[in-house]
Parts: structure tokens; C-alpha cells; sequence
């Protein structure tokens, strides 16, 4: 079976008047369904750039990107929204939910440009906030949950679309221990019943619980590893 | 939104103002008779000194009868002499209006009767002496309820036998009272009443024509023959004036015009300033949720349903804007109707256009807000603070 993400060569330039900046230099890449990646490394270091590139927010100046089994580099801008929809979820730093909308209609959001009718987006909305165990507030707006519901509450928004992939941006980066702990908890869930997930962050007990670890550096990547997961990770 | 709300409404009123105005003045137009032709004696110079309005003896009843003989397209022609006389009925009295006509006449310019009837030719031929009298002088020398026809009232001390009283007609386009006139035949006024010097001069001449296109025909014809009539050389000016409620009309048209015009100006400000509010509403609404831009865009959300989205906004901003401006509009007319007791008529048709118009204004003035949405980059729109 072909892997969920190829990678071949991937360069990223940007030109900002006469300076070049190269933010990947031929980054080689296999990741298979159902795995767990954490991809480390510092400020600036290229790792934000791969992620917006593998979740098609961005394409590769130079490169073959391929996810489930199709050459998705270079679409254009519309064909990448739909990809964005029906394949990859997405969970941020800052959480991102719309403000004044509740937490069911937050979760629904990626149905509604599916074109699907209300009543199947609430069902299917209501559905991914029971798996992150958000049952009984389903109608709170996001001031009235705490960062960890909110957080949650994305989760279920990435996951509403059944996607093949799942993509964290420092998921934890605005949580305190406890709500880091149940919402790796979570992602670690997922991942159990086969959704691949592709964490990004620079903190090391985060990316313990992982299976696998990729850091990036100066735009390549320096090492690829297999580590043992979260029960053999530091300080947890 | 505000901007809008005032266009609209200010549209609406005005227009309904507007339309009232002109059916009114449409009206009072109507009230002169049909496809009317006034021949008036003009003023005379007679070597540079303007002689008074009627100084000379320049119109007759035979100009009348040979008008209406030699052109054919005349359906009527008829004449009168005017004075001011008392009249007395009893212990009342009133000075006002005496007019003495040919009963063609009374055709020419539409006068009907609430009671009674028109005096005939045989009446003009023996110089009767009886009346017909109007709603405001019956009001002013009759008790209520008191029957006018068949009574015996006296004109400048004359007996007269009242036969017939006219409906009303209101005001007239000059703004004098129509209903404050007294008819008596024509040669009764020439003979018995008036004191004519000349028998036989007349006040004025009126005629009418079967059809609204032969107007201008007609005065032409009129003109050539009252020239011939009065045998005035080429160099000379007409010595009569001739009018047609046309140009009256056309008076009124040139006033509503300029009117609606200026409301156009109004209209298209307003809704230009409403349509620059929403505009900058929207800026202001597009940069104030870049980030959640940013969201709908990662999760699927096409360039088309980020402009669709933004569009869609403005557009109910304007509409209810409209709404809100349709209804102000209205209450506005009939407030006015109500205080200034002018009359209002609101024409659905406005109203359809006004709440298109601000369908439009939304559309046009959202575009380029919802465009610059749709055109933002999902990871930069992600990254805003």
C-alpha cells in the first residue's frame, strides 16, 4: 500500500525583493497511514513551512507532494480547499474556533462547505463532540468553555469530515499541564483507532507521544527516528 | 445603514409628494374642460402705449361662429362676457363672478349639474333671464337644505329664475375658486344685465376639438383665420392671445421635471453615501475576522463562499436598510398628508424600484470587501492578530 504522505524533494523559496530565502531544501518524506510523527524544531527552522505544505494550506516551489496517492503540489487554489475539506483536519495553537457560535455549530463547520443538509451536519457534528467528550455542551460558545473544551471542540471540527489525516500545530502550546495531558490523551485515542497524526511542536514531552520523530533543521531534515511512545516518554 | 435607510425614505416621500402634486394639478387641468382652446382679446399697443386688458372690442361671437363654421376639426365653439355683480337672494347676498355664455360653452368646459339644468337656445334667443348658479355662491345666499332651483334671485338688481345649480369643480389651475360663478345666457347678459357699449363683443372665445391631436392644428387654423377675420397684416402682431390647457400642462410637466430630477440628485447621494457606509462596514467586519477567514479557508472554504459569504452580508445589510427607508418613507408622505394636508400617492412601482435599488447598492458597494476576503492568503489570514 502506498503511504499516505511522499514527499520528494521538497523545496520552499520565498523572494522577498532581492534576498532568497530557502525555508525547506529538499525534504524527503514517507509517512504511513496510521502513524503517529512528531516533527521538531526551533523557531524558524522550517517546520511551520512543511506543516502548511503537507496540510495544503501551501505548495512546494520545487517538489512532489503526494498524499493518498495523488500528486497534490500543485492544484490550484480551489482544488486545494477540497482537499483541505475531505482529507486533512486541522487543530491549532490558538484554538480557532468562530466566536459567538456554539460549540456544535463550531464542529460543524467543514460539513457545511460539503454542501451536506443541516440536520446531517448536526448529527455528524454532535457525533465527533461525543469522541472528544464534549456531550453536554454542545450550544456553549467558546467564551463559556475552558482552553481545554475549546480545544476539544477543534478537534471535533478536524474530525467531523473523517479525514485520512490529522494535522496538530502545537496543540498544547496555549494549555496548562492537565489540559495538555487529556487532550494528548485524546490524539492518542484517535490514533489508536487508525487516524494518522502529524504533530508539530518544539516541546520534547509533547513530542514523546509519538511514535516517531522527525526534526528539522535549517530547512532539511536532520534526523528521522522511531521512538517508544508515550509510555517510555520523560516526565509524564 | 443609515445612509440608506434616509435615501430610501427621502425617495419615497418625495415622490409620493410628488405624484400627489401632479394628479392633483392633473386634476384641476381636467376640471377645465376637454382638449380646451381660450381665445383671449390681447393687450393692444397702439403706438407703444399698452391699452388695458379689454380696452379694445377685438373678439365678437361672429369670430365664434365662423371659427366653428370654417374649421372643421372644432367639435364646439363658444363665448362669454364676465363681470362681478351682486347678487341677492332674500336678505343675503354675495358679489361675485357673473359670467354671460353660450350654453356651448358650458359643453366646452365640462360643467355638470348636482340639480336642475342647462338653459337652452331658446332661452338665448328671447335673452331670459335665468341662472345657473355654483356650489360656493349657493352656500353663501341659500340655507342649508334650501332647494336653489326654482327660486327667484336678483342680479345687480335684476330678477333672475335660478334653473340649474353646477357641480363643483374646486379649485382652478390659477388658484381661483371655480365654484364661485353664476352663468346667464349669453344675450341676456349683453342686453339686460352688463350695459354693453358693443353688442355683439365678447370676453372671450372658447373651442374645443374631438381629438387631443388636432390641438395644435386647430390653434393654427384659429390663428390664420382670426387674422384674416381682423385683417392684420403680416408685420402685424395677433390683437387676440390664443391658450390650450396643453401648455398648461406642459408648464406643470416642466416643474415636475426639474422636481424629479432634483430628487434623482437626492436619491443617487444618499444611496451612494449609504452605499460607501456598508462598504467600509464590511472593510472594517473583513479585517476584524481575518483569522476566522483564515479558519473557514483551512477547513475547505472556496475563494467563491468567502465572496458569497461577505456579499450575502451586505446585501442584508442594504435590504433592511431599504426596508426600514420603504416604511420610513411612508410613514413620512402620510404624515405630511396629515399636517400639510397635501396629497400623497404612493405607487407600488416606486416602491419596487426603491427596494431593488437597494438590493443593488448592497451588491455593488460589497463587492470589493467580499472580494478582498476571498482573496486573502489562509496562512497569513491564520497568523493575524
Amino acid at each position: 500500500m502506498p503511504p499516505l504522505i511522499l514527499c520528494e524533494d521538497i523545496w520552499k523559496i520565498y523572494r522577498l525583493g532581492d534576498v532568497e530565502v530557502q525555508a525547506l531544501r529538499g525534504v524527503n518524506l514517507a509517512i504511513q497511514q496510521g502513524e503517529f510523527v512528531a516533527i521538531m524544531g526551533s523557531s524558524g527552522s522550517g517546520k511551520s513551512t512543511l506543516m502548511n505544505i503537507l496540510g495544503c494550506l501551501d505548495q512546494p516551489t520545487k517538489g512532489q507532494y503526494r498524499l493518498n496517492d495523488m500528486e497534490v503540489g500543485h492544484l490550484r487554489p480551489d482544488q486545494l480547499a477540497e482537499i483541505r475539506n475531505r482529507q486533512i483536519g486541522f487543530v491549532f495553537q490558538s484554538f480557532n474556533l468562530i466566536p459567538r457560535t456554539s460549540a456544535l455549530e463550531n464542529a460543524q463547520l467543514p460539513l457545511f462547505y460539503r454542501g451536506l443538509s443541516l440536520k446531517e451536519q448536526r448529527a455528524l457534528a454532535s457525533a465527533a463532540l461525543q469522541r472528544v467528550g464534549l456531550s453536554g455542551r454542545e450550544h456553549h460558545s467558546p467564551t463559556q468553555l475552558s482552553g481545554g473544551q475549546q480545544q476539544r471542540v477543534a478537534i471535533a471540527r478536524a474530525l467531523v469530515t473523517s479525514p485520512s489525516l490529522l494535522l496538530a500545530d502545537e496543540p498544547t502550546g496555549n494549555l496548562d499541564t492537565q489540559s495538555s495531558q487529556e487532550i494528548m490523551g485524546i490524539l492518542e485515542g484517535l490514533n489508536r483507532d487508525g487516524m494518522t497524526v502529524i504533530l508539530v511542536t518544539h516541546e520534547v514531552d509533547i513530542a514523546a507521544y509519538a511514535s516517531r520523530e522527525i526534526v528539522i533543521k535549517d530547512g532539511r531534515i536532520l534526523s528521522d527516528r522511531t521512538t517508544k511512545g508515550r509510555s517510555q516518554a520523560v516526565g509524564v | 445603514m443609515l445612509g440608506i435607510i434616509i435615501g430610501v425614505g427621502a425617495v419615497i416621500a418625495m415622490v409620493s409628494i410628488g405624484e400627489g402634486a401632479k394628479q392633483a394639478v392633473q386634476r384641476q387641468i381636467a376640471t377645465m374642460g376637454t382638449n380646451v382652446i381660450m381665445i383671449w382679446p390681447s393687450y393692444i399697443t397702439i403706438g407703444g402705449v399698452r391699452g388695458a386688458q379689454g380696452g379694445a372690442v377685438t373678439l365678437t361671437v361672429t369670430d365664434a361662429l365662423e371659427l366653428k363654421k370654417r374649421i372643421p376639426i372644432l367639435s364646439e365653439t363658444g363665448w362669454l362676457i364676465r363681470s362681478t355683480l351682486q347678487i341677492v337672494n332674500g336678505n343675503r347676498n354675495w358679489n361675485g363672478p357673473v359670467h354671460g355664455v353660450s350654453p356651448s360653452y358650458l359643453t366646452i368646459r365640462d360643467w355638470s349639474f348636482s340639480s336642475g339644468g342647462s338653459f337652452t337656445q331658446t332661452d338665448m334667443d328671447s335673452a331670459a333671464r335665468v341662472a345657473l348658479l355654483g356650489q360656493t355662491v349657493v352656500e353663501n345666499i341659500f340655507e342649508p337644505g334650501e332647494e336653489p332651483v326654482g327660486a327667484i334671485i336678483r342680479i345687480k338688481n335684476v330678477p333672475f329664475r335660478v334653473i340649474g345649480v353646477l357641480s363643483p369643480k374646486g379649485q382652478s389651475v390659477q388658484g381661483s375658486d371655480q365654484d364661485d360663478i353664476v352663468f346667464i345666457p349669453f344675450t341676456t347678459a349683453e342686453r339686460k344685465v352688463f350695459g354693453t357699449l358693443f353688442l355683439g363683443s365678447v370676453g372671450g372665445v372658447f373651442a374645443s376639438t374631438e381629438r387631443t391631436e388636432d390641438l395644435t392644428e386647430a390653434v393654427e387654423q384659429i390663428r390664420q383665420v382670426m387674422r384674416s377675420r381682423h385683417r392684420l397684416q403680416s408685420e402685424q402682431p395677433d390683437d387676440f392671445t390664443i391658450r390650450t390647457q396643453v401648455e398648461i400642462g406642459k408648464v406643470q410637466e416642466g416643474t415636475s421635471q426639474t422636481l424629479t430630477v432634483m430628487l434623482m440628485i437626492i436619491a443617487s447621494v444618499s444611496l451612494l453615501v449609504g452605499g460607501i457606509g456598508i462598504m467600509n462596514i464590511l472593510l472594517v467586519s473583513v479585517t476584524e475576522r481575518t483569522r476566522e477567514i483564515g479558519v473557514r479557508m483551512a477547513v475547505g472554504a472556496k475563494r467563491l463562499h468567502i465572496l458569497l459569504q461577505f456579499l450575502i452580508e451586505a446585501m442584508t445589510l442594504s435590504v433592511i436598510g431599504g426596508c426600514i427607508g420603504i416604511l420610513f418613507g411612508i410613514f413620512a408622505a402620510r404624515l405630511t398628508t396629515v399636517i400639510a394636508g397635501w396629497p400623497t400617492i404612493i405607487s407600488s412601482d416606486t416602491v419596487v424600484v426603491a427596494f431593488v435599488f437597494s438590493v443593488v447598492v448592497g451588491l455593488f458597494f460589497g463587492l470589493y470587501p467580499a472580494n478582498k476576503a476571498s482573496r486573502l492568503n489562509p496562512i497569513e489570514a491564520l497568523r493575524y492578530e
